[in-house]
């Protein structure tokens, strides 16, 4: 889950890791008001996209007249197809520097990485390799002083403004450690004479990790139909195809859609039922996929965890008490196989038993209707 | 050989008097794995299926030789059983529950890199070598005993290769799934190096799959250390770039783990690649008869 920036610096805050004076507002009356207490200010659109900079969503006001009128032209307005209902409007800095720090996990080392550049303030995809440093820790001992004040040797910093910036690492460690971070990213992290400022946050937490979150708050970027998905714990995608699928595991899933590309089809989402997935939320998540009108459904299921008389049953229990009108191609086999065909066949269906051949008719169904 | 797990390994069940722990306990059982022991917090002095059952990891080790130990345990407390598991010097960990939070996955990881323990998951099927010994939840009926090693991120995915590998006559020696989390014990890598030596194996099928790099890293690997013939299989071709299919892994991002610059690393190596499940035991007959 992506935090809006001025959350992460409400998080910041928290921490202790200083931020511009400013505030967020969702009029602009309001922008006028904490202009006039701040002086010259930088108005942010609050949308989950980067390069906000370059699409107009970042603009200076010199006077209280000017932050009202930018206010006025960002709110309500789209940015990246993102709605602007929130701006923040904070204090204009001074730049001597612009440094770029950020925490996050590297999955092929499994460990995570701290990276920081001389060269912030602009994307990171741009700088080169080289200006990056990167020093992987040891999740055993975590982000220590001696490595912090090792990154400030190598970017070449000294004195106070070394010292703060030690003092920063620290406490985004300690952010992303007991936030549940997967990224906390500040770019740029300001130098504005002796004092060292983030005029950027980018936070984003482990969606495994939210039950044990909070405190934080919650951001959605999901379509309705994904958020209901993930409801009842389903991992769901939608894609602009009429195959409707539901499989149970995310690999299996994929494999399902590359089969129905191969075919020539075109599948609508990705539905992956999870392992383990009972009666209960295997209907549910039928009625799911019925709801967006596919012209068939495929269902593929390689029971290991999962069990395929559940599986037929929440068939059953759907076709009987809310109706199928499409048809359906199943494909069953793994655990509890047999009395999952059972059941399919008490209710009109045979399965497949090979995952290319049930591909194979859904495309077929799905051109002829 | 095989490798990880074999005929005489001893095993624990954490979590085993839970509904997914207690199933497949009794299908561990019905394989031919010697399950010795279970722990469940406040269920000790019970048994299952005449396994005694512990509260604590230590008590069970009391008891019992733990050569590797299996978690049920729910998502938020499995962190704290995989590690002691770990601290009761089990030597493979197979960590099964998927939603553990990735601080949670690194932090175990560390662990059990200090202490030598192979971890396998978290958000695995688990591990098998066919005929002697299975830790997990897979389906026992396709895992017969043979020559190929079968390496793979996604769970019943692997299934289904194992399935069709078995429909055309291929057995397996051990099966191994490394987890559908960006943090997981093993990689491809690690598994190669041990197929490699393993007098079992003689064929080895990686089942990949779109994002990250572990396909890419395995290709290096395998031109540089692995004699063995390599076959790959990778999902995901039809993903668009920036959806996350399922797995914490499973995305194109900027460009980086899309299938063709997998398919181009592994080729590199001279592994072929297939694009559908069905593909693979073709091409695993073809690199057998060379």
């Amino acid at each position: 889950m992506k935090l809006y920036e001025y959350m992460g610096k409400e998080l910041f805050t928290l921490y202790g890791i200083p931020v511009p004076a400013g505030g967020v507002v969702a009029v602009p009356e309001e922008a006028e008001v904490l202009a006039g207490k701040i002086g010259a200010v930088v108005v942010k659109s609050q949308v989950l996209s980067g390069k906000r900079g370059k699409s107009g969503g970042i603009g200076f006001a010199d006077s209280p007249y000017q932050a009202r009128e930018l206010a006025a032209k960002m709110l309500g307005s789209r940015l990246s197809g993102l709605a602007v209902d929130k701006i923040l409007v904070e204090k204009k800095l001074q730049i001597d520097r612009e440094l770029y720090l950020a925490l996050t996990i590297d999955g092929a080392l499994r460990k995570p990485v701290l990276l920081s550049s001389a060269q912030g303030g602009m994307d990171i995809e741009e700088v080169p390799e080289e200006l990056i440093i990167k020093i992987a820790l040891d999740a055993n001992i975590g982000l220590q002083p001696f490595i912090a004040r090792e990154v400030t040797r190598r970017l070449g910093l000294s004195g106070a403004v070394a010292r703060q910036v030690v003092d920063i690492l620290l406490k985004m460690y300690r952010i992303f450690v007991e936030r549940d971070a997967e990224l906390l990213e500040i770019n740029p992290l300001v130098v504005s004479g002796e004092q060292v400022i983030a005029a950027d946050a980018k936070v984003t937490i482990d969606d495994d990790a939210l039950y044990r979150q909070s405190g934080l708050p919650l951001v959605e970027e999901r379509t309705a139909t994904e958020k209901a998905a993930h409801e009842i714990g389903l991992s769901y995608v939608e894609l602009d195809g009429d195959i409707a699928v539901m499989a149970n595991g995310a690999g299996i899933t994929m494999a399902t859609l590359d089969l129905i590309e191969y075919y020539g089809g075109r599948a609508a989402n990705f539905l992956d039922a999870g392992g383990g997935a009972g009666v209960e939320q295997t209907a549910k998540a039928l009625e799911l996929l019925l709801a967006r009108k596919p012209k068939t459904i495929i269902i593929n299921i390689f029971g290991g965890i999962t069990r395929c008389d559940d599986v037929a049953a929440a068939f059953a229990y759907v076709k009987q008490n809310i109706g199928i009108p499409v048809p359906v191609v199943i494909r069953l086999v793994g655990t509890n196989e047999e009395r999952g065909r059972e059941i399919l066949r008490e209710n009109g269906i045979e399965a497949y038993q090979l995952m290319h051949e049930a591909a194979a008719k859904a495309v077929q169904i799905a051109r002829e209707n | 050989m095989a490798v990880y797990l074999f005929a005489d390994t001893q095993v624990l069940v954490q979590g085993i008097t839970g509904n997914q722990g207690s199933f497949h306990t009794r299908q561990m059982v019905n394989y031919g794995t010697k399950v010795v022991a279970g722990v469940s917090p406040g269920k000790g002095g019970q048994a299952l299926e005449g396994i005694p059952v512990y509260d604590t990891v230590a008590a069970a080790a009391e008891h019992h030789l733990l050569d590797a130990s299996i978690l049920f345990t729910p998502a938020p407390f499995a962190k704290d059983a995989a590690f002691e598991a770990i601290d009761a010097g089990v030597k493979v960990l197979v960590m099964l529950p998927e939603h553990i939070p990735v601080h949670d996955a690194l932090a175990v990881t560390a662990f059990a890199k200090v202490r030598g323990t192979v971890l396998v998951g978290p958000n695995t099927f688990g591990v098998v070598s066919s005929g002697k010994c299975k830790i997990g939840i897979m389906p026992s009926q396709f895992f017969v005993p043979g020559k190929v090693g079968v390496v793979s991120r996604s769970g019943t995915l692997c299934y289904e290769i194992v399935g069709t590998l078995k429909a055309a006559g291929f057995g397996t020696s051990t099966v191994v799934g490394l987890g559908g989390d960006r943090v997981v014990g093993l990689s491809f890598t690690d598994v190669l190096a041990e197929m490699e030596q393993d007098s079992e194996t003689e064929a080895i099928v990686m089942v990949g799959e779109i994002g990250g790099s572990a396909e890419e890293e395995a290709a290096l690997f395998i031109k540089e250390r692995v004699t063995k013939p390599v076959i790959a299989y990778l999902a995901g071709k039809s993903a668009p770039p920036g959806k996350r299919m399922g797995h914490a892994g499973a995305i194109i991002e900027r460009g980086k783990g899309s299938f063709a610059g997998k398919v181009k690393a592994l080729n590199n190596a001279g592994v072929p690649v297939a694009e559908l499940p069905f593909q693979v035991p073709e091409l695993v007959a073809g690199s057998l008869r060379k």
